[in-house]
Protein backbone atom coordinates (compact mmCIF):
# COMPACT_ATOMS: atom_id res chain seq x y z
CA UNK A 1 0.00 0.00 0.00
CA UNK A 2 2.54 2.54 0.75
CA UNK A 3 5.79 1.17 -1.59
CA UNK A 4 5.08 3.75 -4.90
CA UNK A 5 8.48 4.53 -6.22
CA UNK A 6 8.54 7.19 -8.52
CA UNK A 7 10.85 6.51 -11.58
CA UNK A 8 13.96 8.72 -13.46
CA UNK A 9 11.81 8.70 -16.42
CA UNK A 10 9.50 11.34 -14.85
CA UNK A 11 12.53 13.72 -13.90
CA UNK A 12 14.18 13.77 -17.43
CA UNK A 13 10.84 14.14 -18.60
CA UNK A 14 10.30 17.39 -16.64
CA UNK A 15 13.67 18.85 -17.70
CA UNK A 16 12.27 19.31 -21.18
CA UNK A 17 9.35 21.26 -19.56
CA UNK A 18 8.71 24.84 -18.07
CA UNK A 19 9.76 24.40 -14.21
CA UNK A 20 6.63 23.22 -12.06
CA UNK A 21 5.98 24.94 -8.71
CA UNK A 22 3.99 24.34 -5.75
CA UNK A 23 2.32 26.64 -3.48
CA UNK A 24 3.77 26.90 -0.04
CA UNK A 25 1.52 27.73 2.84
CA UNK A 26 1.48 30.85 4.52
CA UNK A 27 0.49 32.59 8.01
CA UNK A 28 0.03 36.40 8.29
CA UNK A 29 0.16 38.65 11.62
CA UNK A 30 -0.90 42.21 11.31
CA UNK A 31 0.67 44.69 14.12
CA UNK A 32 0.74 48.20 14.35
CA UNK A 33 3.91 48.87 12.53
CA UNK A 34 4.38 46.34 9.89
CA UNK A 35 2.82 42.15 9.05
CA UNK A 36 4.73 39.61 9.62
CA UNK A 37 4.62 36.93 6.81
CA UNK A 38 5.79 33.64 7.11
CA UNK A 39 5.81 30.78 4.09
CA UNK A 40 6.54 26.77 4.78
CA UNK A 41 9.12 26.08 2.17
CA UNK A 42 11.13 23.09 3.90
CA UNK A 43 14.24 21.86 1.87
CA UNK A 44 14.78 25.94 0.94
CA UNK A 45 18.10 27.90 2.07
CA UNK A 46 18.32 31.82 2.25
CA UNK A 47 20.67 31.08 -1.09
CA UNK A 48 18.16 29.40 -2.96
CA UNK A 49 15.33 31.84 -2.49
CA UNK A 50 14.62 34.39 -5.64
CA UNK A 51 11.75 36.96 -4.70
CA UNK A 52 11.03 40.14 -6.41
CA UNK A 53 8.58 43.01 -6.66
CA UNK A 54 6.62 44.27 -9.36
CA UNK A 55 3.45 46.93 -9.21
CA UNK A 56 2.73 45.67 -5.67
CA UNK A 57 3.10 42.17 -6.98
CA UNK A 58 5.25 40.65 -4.58
CA UNK A 59 6.84 37.21 -6.11
CA UNK A 60 8.38 34.12 -4.08
CA UNK A 61 10.26 31.26 -5.65
CA UNK A 62 11.94 28.94 -2.97
CA UNK A 63 14.12 26.48 -4.68
CA UNK A 64 14.25 23.07 -2.66
CA UNK A 65 16.60 20.34 -2.21
CA UNK A 66 15.86 17.34 -0.09
CA UNK A 67 18.83 15.40 1.30
CA UNK A 68 20.64 13.05 -1.30
CA UNK A 69 20.39 9.76 0.03
CA UNK A 70 22.53 6.88 -1.07
CA UNK A 71 19.47 4.11 -0.97
CA UNK A 72 16.47 2.96 -3.01
CA UNK A 73 13.10 5.26 -2.39
CA UNK A 74 10.70 2.68 -0.78
CA UNK A 75 8.13 4.65 0.06
CA UNK A 76 7.69 8.23 -1.34
CA UNK A 77 5.61 11.73 -0.22
CA UNK A 78 7.58 14.03 -0.28
CA UNK A 79 7.18 16.54 -3.74
CA UNK A 80 10.20 17.63 -5.21
CA UNK A 81 8.81 20.55 -7.28
CA UNK A 82 9.92 23.99 -6.06
CA UNK A 83 7.74 26.60 -4.00
CA UNK A 84 6.18 29.51 -5.90
CA UNK A 85 4.04 32.22 -4.71
CA UNK A 86 2.90 35.39 -5.43
CA UNK A 87 1.08 37.81 -3.13
CA UNK A 88 -0.67 41.17 -4.03
CA UNK A 89 0.34 43.57 -1.14
CA UNK A 90 -1.48 46.71 -0.58
CA UNK A 91 -0.06 49.75 -1.57
CA UNK A 92 0.35 50.84 2.07
CA UNK A 93 3.13 48.77 2.61
CA UNK A 94 6.45 50.24 2.24
CA UNK A 95 8.16 47.94 -0.45
CA UNK A 96 11.78 48.94 0.42
CA UNK A 97 11.37 48.30 4.06
CA UNK A 98 10.42 44.70 3.28
CA UNK A 99 13.10 42.31 5.50
CA UNK A 100 13.03 38.76 5.32
CA UNK A 101 14.63 35.62 7.47
CA UNK A 102 14.93 31.91 6.48
CA UNK A 103 15.17 29.44 9.26
CA UNK A 104 14.66 25.66 9.58
CA UNK A 105 12.59 26.32 5.89
CA UNK A 106 10.04 29.02 7.12
CA UNK A 107 10.46 32.13 5.25
CA UNK A 108 9.33 34.94 7.83
CA UNK A 109 8.98 38.16 5.25
CA UNK A 110 8.67 41.72 7.72
CA UNK A 111 6.57 44.14 5.40
CA UNK A 112 6.75 47.64 7.41
CA UNK A 113 3.73 49.69 7.06
CA UNK A 114 3.86 53.29 5.61
CA UNK A 115 3.78 55.82 8.23
CA UNK A 116 0.83 57.39 7.01
CA UNK A 117 -0.97 54.36 7.62
CA UNK A 118 -0.12 53.03 11.34
CA UNK A 119 -2.65 53.68 13.83
CA UNK A 120 -1.85 57.11 16.07
CA UNK A 121 -3.42 58.33 18.84
CA UNK A 122 -5.41 61.56 18.63
CA UNK A 123 -5.31 63.68 21.91
CA UNK A 124 -7.94 65.97 22.46
CA UNK A 125 -5.97 69.39 24.26
CA UNK B 1 0.79 0.11 9.12
CA UNK B 2 -0.39 2.72 10.92
CA UNK B 3 0.13 5.79 9.04
CA UNK B 4 -1.45 9.14 8.92
CA UNK B 5 -2.55 9.92 5.87
CA UNK B 6 -0.01 13.15 4.41
CA UNK B 7 -2.93 15.89 3.64
CA UNK B 8 -1.81 18.79 0.67
CA UNK B 9 -2.54 22.22 1.73
CA UNK B 10 -5.00 21.93 -1.47
CA UNK B 11 -7.22 19.16 0.29
CA UNK B 12 -6.89 20.51 4.19
CA UNK B 13 -8.95 17.85 5.82
CA UNK B 14 -9.92 20.83 8.50
CA UNK B 15 -13.56 20.50 9.21
CA UNK B 16 -14.31 23.98 7.97
CA UNK B 17 -12.34 23.25 4.70
CA UNK B 18 -15.11 25.68 3.18
CA UNK B 19 -14.06 28.81 5.18
CA UNK B 20 -10.79 28.20 3.84
CA UNK B 21 -11.38 27.49 0.16
CA UNK B 22 -11.35 30.95 -0.17
CA UNK B 23 -8.02 31.83 1.80
CA UNK B 24 -5.32 31.94 -0.35
CA UNK B 25 -7.12 34.25 -2.16
CA UNK B 26 -7.55 36.50 0.85
CA UNK B 27 -3.66 36.04 1.40
CA UNK B 28 -2.74 36.96 -1.72
CA UNK B 29 -4.51 40.26 -1.67
CA UNK B 30 -3.11 41.13 1.50
CA UNK B 31 -4.91 42.92 3.87
CA UNK B 32 -8.16 44.26 1.39
CA UNK B 33 -10.15 42.01 3.65
CA UNK B 34 -11.51 42.23 7.18
CA UNK B 35 -8.68 40.16 9.61
CA UNK B 36 -10.61 37.33 11.44
CA UNK B 37 -9.84 37.61 14.85
CA UNK B 38 -7.01 34.48 15.82
CA UNK B 39 -7.41 31.32 15.25
CA UNK B 40 -6.04 29.52 17.99
CA UNK B 41 -8.55 26.34 19.22
CA UNK B 42 -7.86 23.83 16.30
CA UNK B 43 -5.58 21.53 18.57
CA UNK B 44 -7.99 18.50 18.75
CA UNK B 45 -9.98 19.09 15.26
CA UNK B 46 -6.85 19.12 13.33
CA UNK B 47 -5.64 15.76 13.90
CA UNK B 48 -5.48 15.22 10.25
CA UNK B 49 -2.00 16.86 9.91
CA UNK B 50 1.21 14.77 9.73
CA UNK B 51 4.76 15.85 8.67
CA UNK B 52 5.58 14.30 5.20
CA UNK B 53 7.98 11.46 5.25
CA UNK B 54 10.31 9.41 2.64
CA UNK B 55 11.85 6.45 3.21
CA UNK B 56 15.05 4.68 1.68
CA UNK B 57 16.90 2.13 2.29
CA UNK B 58 20.12 0.81 1.19
CA UNK B 59 22.68 -1.98 2.31
CA UNK B 60 23.38 -0.53 5.83
CA UNK B 61 20.52 1.32 6.70
CA UNK B 62 16.68 3.21 6.13
CA UNK B 63 16.93 6.40 6.27
CA UNK B 64 13.71 8.61 6.81
CA UNK B 65 13.24 12.19 5.37
CA UNK B 66 10.94 13.97 7.36
CA UNK B 67 9.26 17.55 6.47
CA UNK B 68 9.08 19.42 9.27
CA UNK B 69 9.54 23.39 9.07
CA UNK B 70 10.00 25.57 11.68
CA UNK B 71 10.61 23.36 14.23
CA UNK B 72 13.41 23.40 17.32
CA UNK B 73 15.52 20.52 17.14
CA UNK B 74 14.86 20.01 21.02
CA UNK B 75 11.03 20.19 20.72
CA UNK B 76 10.99 17.05 17.92
CA UNK B 77 10.41 13.80 19.62
CA UNK B 78 11.63 10.33 17.53
CA UNK B 79 11.00 7.47 18.99
CA UNK B 80 11.08 3.86 18.01
CA UNK B 81 9.04 0.89 19.44
CA UNK B 82 8.19 -2.73 17.72
CA UNK B 83 9.97 -1.84 14.59
CA UNK B 84 7.28 1.45 14.23
CA UNK B 85 9.10 5.13 13.98
CA UNK B 86 7.42 7.48 15.58
CA UNK B 87 8.06 11.42 14.64
CA UNK B 88 5.78 13.85 17.12
CA UNK B 89 5.61 17.40 18.79
CA UNK B 90 4.55 20.15 18.62
CA UNK B 91 4.06 23.15 16.00
CA UNK B 92 3.98 26.72 18.22
CA UNK B 93 1.84 29.45 16.93
CA UNK B 94 3.85 32.66 16.54
CA UNK B 95 3.59 34.36 19.88
CA UNK B 96 0.75 36.08 20.33
CA UNK B 97 -0.21 39.25 22.34
CA UNK B 98 -3.90 39.11 21.97
CA UNK B 99 -4.17 42.57 20.00
CA UNK B 100 -3.06 41.39 16.44
CA UNK B 101 -5.39 40.00 13.59
CA UNK B 102 -3.92 36.84 11.66
CA UNK B 103 -4.55 34.47 9.06
CA UNK B 104 -3.49 31.04 8.58
CA UNK B 105 -3.14 28.59 6.12
CA UNK B 106 -0.24 26.37 8.43
CA UNK B 107 -0.68 24.17 10.92
CA UNK B 108 -0.27 24.50 14.71
CA UNK B 109 -0.72 22.32 17.38
CA UNK B 110 0.57 18.36 18.19
CA UNK B 111 1.43 16.08 15.26
CA UNK B 112 2.35 12.33 15.48
CA UNK B 113 3.32 10.63 12.25
CA UNK B 114 4.13 6.42 12.61
CA UNK B 115 5.51 4.55 10.05
CA UNK B 116 5.83 0.47 10.46
CA UNK B 117 9.83 -0.07 9.20
CA UNK B 118 9.81 -3.26 6.72
CA UNK B 119 13.22 -4.06 8.16
CA UNK B 120 14.63 -4.56 11.83
CA UNK B 121 17.07 -1.69 12.51
CA UNK B 122 19.22 -1.29 15.51
CA UNK B 123 17.75 0.90 18.03
CA UNK B 124 20.93 1.87 19.86
CA UNK B 125 22.51 3.07 16.78
CA UNK B 126 19.58 5.36 15.51
CA UNK B 127 20.79 9.09 14.29
CA UNK B 128 18.99 12.26 13.47
CA UNK B 129 19.68 15.55 11.77
CA UNK B 130 17.04 18.56 11.54
CA UNK B 131 18.19 21.16 8.91
CA UNK B 132 16.46 23.68 6.86
CA UNK B 133 13.02 22.36 7.83
CA UNK B 134 14.15 18.68 6.88
CA UNK B 135 14.37 16.28 9.44
CA UNK B 136 16.81 12.97 7.96
CA UNK B 137 16.44 9.55 10.51
CA UNK B 138 19.25 7.04 9.68
CA UNK B 139 18.26 4.04 11.23
CA UNK B 140 20.89 1.48 10.86
CA UNK B 141 19.69 -2.07 10.01
CA UNK B 142 20.28 -4.85 12.61
CA UNK B 143 22.95 -7.60 11.71
CA UNK B 144 20.83 -9.85 10.57
CA UNK B 145 18.52 -8.33 8.51
CA UNK B 146 21.71 -7.18 6.07
CA UNK B 147 22.09 -8.69 3.14
CA UNK B 148 24.80 -11.54 3.70
CA UNK B 149 26.94 -13.26 0.79
CA UNK B 150 26.61 -17.39 1.18
CA UNK B 151 29.23 -19.18 -0.61
CA UNK B 152 28.37 -22.56 -2.23
CA UNK B 153 30.88 -25.15 -0.86
CA UNK B 154 31.97 -27.66 -3.79
CA UNK B 155 31.88 -30.79 -2.46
Amino acid sequence: MSTTIRDNRETEARSAEPEQFVVPTASVVEENDAYTLRVEMPGVTKESLEMSMENNELTIIGRRSLPTIDGTLIHYELRRENFRRMFELDPSIDAKKISAKMEQGILMLTLPKAEHVKPRKITVS
Amino acid sequence: MSLIRYQTPESAVWPWADRWSSLRDDLNALLELPFWSSFGRQGQLLSGWAPALDLYQNNDNLVAVVELPGMRKEDIEISLHDGILTIAGERKAEPSNGEKAERTERYVGKFRRSISLPIRVDANKVSATYRDGILTVTLPKAEEAKPKHIQVRAD
